[in-house]
């Protein structure tokens, strides 16, 4: 896969660029005029009231909702376009699926394959896509659940997990097409609060590891104060103000933000 | 008076020795007919299953034409369709023998209707399934055959089964074309003796004899998929 030597545009330190993103659902403008660059290895928090269109950055960089117009680029390479003699044009399904090996993205409801196995949920992909033998996917496989802590639930189905269990698994899936970006969709507000720490546990730990670039739209303020580099206060399609997490979660310039923490805390 | 008595005492309005005399054959012909009915339910659950992927298409010239196709076949009866098979198709230089005919009328009449319960059986996989193939980049072949249909045909299985036992009570229009099976042998048993309630009778018993352990079996798949596992 993905062999094909991509078209750089010079972004040696940019390893996802949102460039004049729109997107509206009818007459909703959901993203107005977005710029977003994300460093490599940055760890990003994106927080802000809902509807304000946070799930939906992850999910244009996902491609699953396509932009109106704007462009994407990944680690250098554009997402929805290709360059034709100079000239961007619409990109092929072919080149779009070539760049999005290098993103991945865990779902707010797990969105396990229910019936398949855990560790037949974290094979399928690297065997269909990056071509691994079923051995070398079973291992990593394996290493992944070992990982997340579900080293004695390989052959469980979804349907026998608690929901933690389940978030992990879908990150250790994910993990296994070992993705430049991870995508983290409100990851632990599907689960019962009991459950939301060892979620959490994982997602630090991997922040912490260091290489992987991860964007993450989360209420987790205790979650972004200690692993974020940056937090983005988003509101009506843009950003509202950004900056560290203590800079955002202690100080915020922005009333709205202000309004925003005090209910997010206060719940 | 003296003459119905005579015909009674001759022969009843059911005569036991008839009706064996005639069973062996009938059950031949039966034997035909649910052989026409497994050859044409194979054909009604894979065409059905193209005609559901290519009426989901995002074509719209594939598309739309197959919503024509599903709604044409749909909308006429089996019995025409069959004749125009067996007595028009010829017309154009396609002949087909009387019970290849009824094997693929029965298969396109009833892929017309199991595609709708493929598609609702499609349509039943919740999104988020479809999300997470795109997260994993997962090809669109990989995806269709390793989760969506997967999770889309045991639900669908219960319906099948009972395109299975209505297709079973279709198949002896198949005598319209004098595609054998048992309607055709009792007809003419009918017509050689003139005697029609043992042909008929024995011809209706025996349907009962396989379609209710049929119907029970669809029960059994009702339960067993029926509910899914999460």
């Amino acid at each position: 896969m993905a062999t094909r030597e991509p078209e750089i545009t010079p972004a040696a330190d940019v390893m996802v660029r949102m460039n004049q993103i729109n997107l509206s659902f009818g007459e909703n403008h959901v993203l107005r005029d977005l710029d977003l660059n994300v460093a490599p290895g940055e760890k990003v928090v994106i927080i802000g009231p809902s509807g304000s269109g946070k799930t939906t950055i992850l999910r244009v960089i996902m491609t699953l909702n396509r932009p109106n117009s704007g462009t994407v680029e990944i680690d250098g390479r554009h997402l929805y376009h290709e360059k034709n003699n100079g000239q961007l044009v619409d990109a092929g399904e072919k080149h779009i699926r070539a760049v999005r090996t290098d993103v991945s993205m865990v779902f707010q409801h797990f969105n396990l394959f229910p019936h398949m196995t855990s560790i037949e949920n974290t094979m399928l992909a690297p065997i269909k896509v990056l071509g691994l033998s079923k051995e070398e996917a079973r291992e990593r496989g394996a290493n992944l659940l070992e990982m997340v802590g579900l080293g004695d639930k390989y052959n469980q189905y979804p349907g026998e997990l608690s929901g933690g269990q389940k978030q992990r698994v879908a990150i250790a899936r994910s993990l296994a097409m070992r993705p430049k970006v991870m995508l983290f969709d409100e990851v632990t507000s599907a689960l019962d609060p009991e459950l939301v720490g060892e979620v959490l546990a994982v997602l630090t730990d991997l922040a912490k590891e260091g290489t992987m670039t991860m964007m993450l739209v989360t209420h987790e303020m205790g979650f972004a104060s200690e692993a974020a580099d940056r937090v983005l206060m988003f509101d009506a399609g843009n950003v509202l103000e950004e900056g560290t997490p203590e800079k955002i979660l202690r100080d915020p310039e922005h009333k709205r933000t202000q309004r925003f923490l005090k209910a997010v805390l206060s719940h | 008076m003296r003459v119905v008595v005579a015909q009674a005492s001759q022969r009843g309005v059911w005569d036991w020795d008839f009706a064996l005399e005639i069973l062996p054959d009938i059950v031949r012909g039966l034997w035909q007919t649910v052989q026409a009915t497994l050859l044409g339910i194979t054909i009604g659950m894979i065409l059905g299953l193209v005609l559901a992927l290519l009426r989901r298409s995002g074509v719209r010239l594939i598309s739309w034409p197959t919503a024509a196709v599903i709604e044409f076949i749909r909308g006429t009866p089996l019995l025409v369709q069959l004749f125009f098979i067996f007595f028009v198709l010829p017309s154009f230089g396609i002949t087909i023998g009387a019970f290849a005919s009824l094997v693929i009328g029965l298969g396109i009449h009833y892929a017309a209707y199991t595609s709708e319960s493929y598609r609702a059986g499609i349509e039943n996989v919740v999104r988020g399934q479809w999300e997470a193939s795109v997260a994993l980049n997962l090809p669109p072949a990989t995806t269709w055959t390793r989760i969506i249909l997967p999770q889309a045909i045991p639900t669908v299985i219960p319906a099948l089964g009972n395109y299975l036992v209505a297709m079973f009570k279709d198949a002896p229009l198949g005598a319209g074309i004098s595609a054998g099976g048992v309607l055709l042998v009792a007809n003419s048993i009918r017509s050689q003796t003139l005697r029609g309630v043992e042909p008929y009778t024995v011809m209706g018993i025996l349907f009962l004899v396989v379609s209710v352990p049929a119907a029970l079996f669809v029960r059994y798949l009702e339960r067993k998929y029926g509910y899914e596992r999460t």
